[in-house]
């Protein structure tokens, strides 16, 4: 899931300069988990923007909605009356959210209401932590299950650094090395040899040094005519 | 009358506590407001923001005390929610002291007075919310 979390109040507030009908959109997917930016927070977002509004006697009038997915354009779709009425969106969604907001109503600025942080999970109520670093070219089956790209502060593929003290990382006591955690899973797995296996330069291709990655699975993209079909011009 | 103050009060102990200085015969500001919650937990970010933009002065918590609550962890919750409102009110410019949680037994009607003075004491030194003018103003 995307971990995200919500922007100070006053950085919100300075953004939305300038806009007097605000629509506050939620979504109901990974912002909802991590307890961003789903309807609970929307709520709670919206009544303080009009509490500000009224201090203030800026005469803001903020709506609520909530999608099950911002980053589905399917989903987006629903919020379209919602957002004729209004001259801004802030999205309480990912950064992939509140793009896809804009992308789908072009003439209304949106502004994004959370910092979008990383690709994590949720290691206790109220604690999200970074799982995987979206490198392109996975070497889980060989770090037994633990990601060096997302969870070494190094990005090592070959075993720890100095900086491993007693299973702990040397930038924060708190930190595992996530090294150490590889042995330990290997260990525990009979797949010490694994840790012999050599792993080369990364191939950064797939990663970010391309510009924005796409996916492509032929067998599902729909041609022109399917395309027409579903949408019931043919 | 004086402030006005809202109070979510939990059935157990909250309301108890007031229902028992009512019988006791003590007296407080009649400009409290109670609203009775099944549980302190209950409580909600939300519910204390729009009690604060219909212009209530200040607003209090009332749980039962720590490790008591007869749902195990609700007003353990309600402490953290109150905590939220706070920040928000700092972002906001009202002042975080004008909502605050507290704990009380069911047999301490004496203590539902002290609360509601120290809240209206809160509102002497904060002064009245500007949102109550707000809303007086468009009656």
């Amino acid at each position: 899931m995307i971990i995200g979390e919500q922007k100070p109040f006053k950085e919100i507030v300075r953004n939305l300069e300038g806009h007097e009908t605000i629509l506050v959109a939620g979504c109901r997917s990974c912002v909802a988990i991590c307890l961003a930016g789903g309807e609970k927070e929307v709520g709670v977002l919206a009544e303080s923007l009009r509490i500000h509004s009224d201090l203030n006697d800026l005469g803001w009038e903020v709506g609520e909605a909530t999608v099950e997915r911002q980053c589905e354009k399917e989903w987006v779709r629903e919020l379209a009356p919602l957002v004729e009425e209004v001259d801004c969106v802030l999205s309480m969604a990912c950064g992939v959210g509140a793009q896809i907001v804009q992308e789908m109503f072009p003439d209304t600025r949106v502004i994004p209401g959370l910092n979008t942080s990383n690709m994590g999970a949720p290691e206790e109520q109220g604690i999200w932590s970074e799982k995987c670093g979206g490198c392109g070219d996975c070497v889980l089956h060989l770090t037994g299950g633990i990601c060096p790209m997302a969870r070494c502060a190094k990005n090592l593929l070959n075993g720890p650094c100095g900086g491993s003290q007693d299973g702990m990382c040397e930038i924060d006591p708190e930190t595992p090395c996530a090294w150490d955690q590889i042995f330990q899973s290997l260990k525990r797995l009979g797949r010490l040899d694994l840790m012999e296996e050599n792993i080369p330069p990364k191939d950064w291709t797939p990663s970010r040094n391309g510009g924005p990655r796409t996916i492509v699975k032929s067998s599902a993209v729909l041609t022109e005519k399917e395309k027409r079909a579903r949408e019931g011009l043919d | 009358m004086g402030p006005r103050i809202v109070g979510f009060c939990c059935s157990y102990c909250g309301y108890a506590s007031a229902d028992l200085a009512g019988r006791q015969g003590r007296t407080y500001s009649p400009g409290v407001m109670i609203v009775r919650l099944p549980c302190s937990g209950r409580i909600d970010v939300l519910h204390i923001l729009q009690a604060f933009r219909k212009g209530a002065d200040a607003v209090f918590v009332v749980g039962c005390l720590e490790d008591n609550c007869n749902f195990v962890n609700g007003n353990f919750e309600a402490k953290k929610r109150v905590q939220e409102v706070k920040d928000i009110l700092d972002a906001l410019g009202l002042g975080a002291g004008r909502v605050e949680m507290f704990n009380v037994a069911s047999n301490q009607g004496w203590r539902f007075p002290r609360i509601v003075e120290e809240m209206t004491a809160r509102v002497e030194k904060l002064g009245p919310n500007p949102l109550g003018v707000i809303a007086d103003d468009n009656r």
